[in-house]
């Protein structure tokens, strides 16, 4: 029993690491419908900013967690700006493309030597791990930390987007871009707001994902990046707390596979519980088919 | 438009003939290619055999090159993609007229390498790739081309059970191994089957995939089993991640390794953890050696920082192309094959070298401890 | 004559045949382009295969490399295991079709239900199934290999094949596309719920679009394969489906000519970087390929021919 727990807690410490950028993916959905692939670079990159904050510029661990969101932020508007805004009026296959297209050039570009280089990175962690024995189940300073980060980034990010007007203005736009804009809202900012928080998310994913499992390097984004991808359709995509609940499962499953099935198999697993969630809820956990008037 | 269309598609193939028309070495040339994945993920291992292979030639133009003749380099990155290693095989052979290559780094490369390497009778020596079937296909067919400068999985498998059943005096072993990488796949085996056969028992024989980093489900099945010895024959990138974990969970087994440990990285990533683990080696640094020592000397010297066994390997795989050459005294693939098979006590860095008669090398395997955060030479495994 | 044009184009296609087959032999083209030449054909063939699933039936599959893999490894085993001769790719070739195929079939029939990026979401599952199975195929067959790779298959495919799949695939998708069936597939695109209303079984004509399109990727694995004569898992994996999405995309949807010669232009774009790229920037090739990706689709968002197709492809009335 003690063992499950510990699995369980192995598992959603992974979880709250995906949902910080699945809720990056499904924020960017939302609001211009497309599948952003360079959003799993975008949370490397966030894991060598703080790298380089810590180990360059000495920054304590808070201070390289917001130079790094705040780096990523600012990579993210960017990309926005150069790769995806131009193609708002194309069919949306071609944002996608160019968003493949970004991707890798993320990837390749941070493995040239005079960049990030492609070594593997040991992450430096801000304090010694101790483990705390609570009745038979180990936990770690580590992963209470990344569990306290994370919740608090979430509930920042909800009390943003229920409580602020600009957190309004971005659910109007995901709503209806075009009426929004009749209200007087500027869409153009809006978007621009949404990929800066989504990447600033993402960027702390990658700071608590290294000091977690503490190795980095350019071509770690990958995987992470597609499974929180899964686990924001998984919760419906476009739905915050679906994400949120998409990524815990994601998490749960594949550490829980692991352990109790086959190692060998775990993604099949993976993935092969999200088809069947799917082929029931065709929209997602808590996404709800619209029905479509014709 | 159509005009523009087939304007362009002219161009596009004057281009294409143009470029197959040249290439090759001028009669006042040897060419040597390299394989190396020069982007990816293992990135950092191209570089290093790159790095090996190219210091070689440097210091042999600088002695006056090879036959009287300079030597030129092609380069070529196989990204670690086997249909890459093949297009650029292609690319080495026909475009550039190679006769001989050095390459490739991993041997799901090599392993097309190889083979266009064999029937365009390309004389080629793999520095690093340890899976049999580089040299001698599944039917028994020996590639009489195609030899390797490293020992062969099972070897390596051999050794590294030995060490654990008589230096280690492990009982029961556990092994942890990526399931998607034929490397540690194949050196997982062969430790298994050999370990076995010694006596011992595998209490667990988990696998992960390549982009895991958190290893605490299988680290605590691991616990549950409370195995002597736990063998990771996976790369140090790896093998630090698992082994922090690992401590950190509180497992306490003697950790064991393949060459892949190697690395000036290991103790950077794995810190404490990794304090007291063995692994196996084609050389060991401090050997007093004389090769040894010039090695070291000569990398740090030019690249700043210590060789790892692939820059070591890539190295030795060049010097024995060109020993090979000069023996033979001619430009011609299959003479120079021959004078390489014939090759006697090659006093190379990582040991001295005869092949056998599947191309691979017999030399000793080194066995190294990390004390103090140091690689130290602990033993070594003659063939 | 009205068939003029497509004669023309017929008689070009035979002399480019002609051409790379005479140079090819007499080594006036070196062995490398060769290969280069049929990888892109073995493109063309997948391309039109994802062309068939997402440009003209709408299905948004991100599984493509999937049923290449299925195809190749069927192919690849047939090979193998029976008695040799260059004859035998062709049974194994239309195994290697068939079989993924089938497979499209069976995983076809619950997923295709769901909308389109949902349905990407699950063949990309599929696909990555899939390739888990690749790495742990020797525990079932050990001559495939698994994870350490499966050697040994013959090197059956030549130019003359590829090219003949090529043009096979070419006719093949040109005569569903322009047939009721095709239009069927295209009406089913464009609006789903009005085809139904009309009349059209769009479960049905979904799901022959997508196993007529994984049945052309299987083809192509089969041809890969035996090119390569090596097959590794990490060949078939979700980012190799990305590059075949790229190649249609890029092509333009809809548009056989356009994946033609996305293909051919990929393939050689990727290659022609190698060549011509010094050794101390090699490295830079996957930095320029990817930006060259993402101008060309800021420069022309609806891909290189848009949806439209060379005249010769056209039916006559369509002209």
């Amino acid at each position: 029993m003690t063992i499950l727990i510990q699995q369980i807690i192995n598992g959603l410490q992974l979880g709250f690491v995906y949902a910080l950028i699945a809720l990056g993916y499904t924020m960017v959905y939302g609001i211009v419908r497309l599948i952003n692939f360079a959003h799993g670079d975008v949370f490397m990159v966030g894991a060598y900013f703080g790298f380089y904050a810590i180990t360059r510029l000495a920054l304590p661990f808070p201070l390289a967690l917001l130079v790094a969101m705040a780096g990523c932020a600012v990579l993210g508007v960017t990309i926005e700006r150069v790769a995806y805004k131009p193609l708002r009026r194309a069919p949306r296959i071609a944002a996608l493309i160019t968003a493949i297209g970004v991707s890798l050039f993320l990837e390749y570009f941070c493995s040239l030597r005079f960049v990030f280089g492609p070594d593997y990175r040991s992450f430096p962690r801000p304090f010694a791990v101790r483990n705390f024995d609570l009745g038979g189940v180990t936990v770690s300073n580590i992963q209470i930390m990344v569990f306290a980060v994370a919740i608090a980034l979430l509930v920042l990010l909800q009390l943003f987007v229920q409580k602020t007007k600009t957190g309004m203005a971005m659910r109007a736009v995901s709503f209806d871009k075009d009426t929004a804009r009749l209200m007087g809202i500027d869409v153009d900012l809006i978007i621009s707001i949404t990929f800066a928080v989504g990447s600033a998310l993402a960027a702390a994913g990658g700071v608590l994902y290294g000091i977690a499992y503490p190795q980095i390097n350019p071509f770690m984004g990958i995987m992470p990046g597609l499974k929180a991808f899964v686990a924001a359709v998984l919760g419906g995509i476009g739905i915050i707390p679906g994400a949120m609940i998409g990524a815990l499962i994601m998490g749960l499953v594949e550490v829980l596979s692991a352990a109790f099935v086959s190692s060998t198999m775990r993604d099949a697993f993976a993935f092969g519980i999200l088809i069947l969630v799917l082929l029931v809820k065709p929209a997602g956990i808590l996404g709800s088919s619209t029905q479509e008037k014709v | 438009m159509r005009t523009r269309q087939v304007i362009a598609a002219g161009w596009a193939i004057a281009l294409i003939v143009g470029l197959a028309g040249c290439g090759g070495g001028t009669s006042n040339e040897v060419v040597i290619g390299h394989v190396a994945p020069l982007t990816g993920d293992i990135k950092t291992f191209g570089e290093s055999t790159k790095n090996g292979f190219q210091l070689a030639i440097e210091e042999a133009n600088q002695a006056g090159g090879l036959l009287g003749r300079v030597i030129r380099t092609v380069i070529v990155d196989d990204k670690n993609d086997p249909t890459e290693a093949a297009n650029a095989a292609a690319k080495l052979i026909n475009q550039d007229r190679v006769h001989y290559i050095v390459g490739s780094v991993s041997s799901k490369c090599s392993i097309p390498l190889s083979e266009i390497a064999q029937s365009n009778r390309v004389l080629m020596i793999t520095p690093t790739s340890t899976n049999p079937k580089v040299t001698v296909r599944e039917d028994g067919t020996r590639k009489d081309y195609v030899f390797r400068a490293c020992f062969t999985d099972p070897i390596q498998g051999a050794a590294a059970s030995r060490i654990a059943r008589e230096q280690l005096h492990a009982q029961r072993a556990a092994v942890l191994y990526d399931v998607g990488n034929d490397y540690v796949k194949g050196l997982a085996e062969f430790f298994r089957d050999a370990f076995r056969g010694a006596g011992g028992e595998i209490c667990a024989y988990e696998s992960y995939a390549k982009d895991d980093v958190d290893f605490s489900a299988l680290l605590t099945k691991l616990k549950g089993e409370n195995p002597d010895l736990i063998f990771i024959p996976d790369y140090y990138n790896k093998v630090g991640l698992i082994a922090k974990q690992a401590r950190q969970m509180g497992l306490t087994a003697q950790l064991l390794g393949g060459d892949g440990w190697d690395s000036p990285e290991m103790t950077r990533i794995a810190g404490d953890a990794i304090e007291g683990g063995v692994f196996t080696n084609h050389y060991s640094p401090q050997d007093p050696r004389p090769e040894v020592q010039t090695w070291v000397a000569k990398y740090q010297a030019k690249y700043g920082g210590k060789p790892d066994a692939l820059a070591t390997l890539a190295y030795d795989a060049t010097l024995l192309m060109l020993e090979a050459i000069r023996r033979a005294g001619i430009d011609d693939p299959t003479k120079v094959r021959d004078a390489l098979a014939a090759i006697r006590d090659f006093k190379s860095v990582s040991g001295s070298i005869t092949f056998d008669a599947e191309g691979n090398p017999v030399k000793s395997v080194a066995v190294l401890q990390y004390k103090n955060g140091e690689q130290t030479f602990m033993t070594s495994i003659a063939p | 004559m009205r068939l003029r044009a497509g004669w023309i184009a017929l008689l070009c296609a035979a002399g480019l045949y002609l051409i790379v087959l005479i140079t090819g032999r007499t080594g006036l083209l070196n062995p490398y382009w060769l290969q280069i030449f049929q990888f892109a054909g073995i493109m063309t063939v997948s391309g039109l295969g994802l062309n068939v699933i997402y440009g003209y039936t709408g299905q948004f599959s991100l599984g493509h490399a999937a049923f290449y893999g299925i195809g190749a490894y069927t192919a690849a085993f047939i090979t193998k295991s029976a008695a040799t001769g260059g004859w035998m790719l062709l049974p194994a070739l239309l195994a290697g079709a068939v079989a993924a195929g089938l497979v499209a079939f069976l995983i076809g029939m619950p997923i295709l239900r769901l909308r389109s990026d949902y349905l990407g979401i699950a063949t990309l599952g599929f696909g990555i199934i899939v390739k888990v199975l690749f790495d742990n195929s020797d525990a079932v067959l050990p001559t495939l290999g698994g994870s350490r790779g499966m050697t040994g298959i013959p090197h059956f495919t030549s130019w003359t094949w590829v090219f003949l799949c090529v043009i096979g695939a070419v006719l093949l998708v040109r005569n569903f596309v322009y047939s009721s069936h095709g239009r069927a597939c295209i009406s089913v695109r464009e609006d789903e719920i009005a085809s139904e209303a009309i009349g059209i079984n769009t479960t049905q004509y979904k799901t022959l679009g997508f196993v007529l399109g994984c049945s052309l990727a299987g083809l192509a694995g089969g041809l890969y394969a035996h090119l390569y004569t090596f097959l590794h898992p990490m060949n078939f994996d979700f980012l190799k489906s990305l590059d075949v999405l790229l190649i249609v995309v890029l092509g333009g949807l809809g548009s056989i000519s356009g994946t033609v010669v996305a293909a051919c232009a990929w393939t050689l774009l990727l290659e022609g970087l190698r060549v011509v790229l010094p050794t101390e920037i090699l490295d830079w090739r996957l930095v320029i390929y990817p930006l060259l990706l993402i101008v060309v689709m800021l420069l022309r968002p609806k891909g290189l021919f848009g949806g439209n197709e060379f005249r010769f492809l056209k039916p006559e009335e369509r002209r």
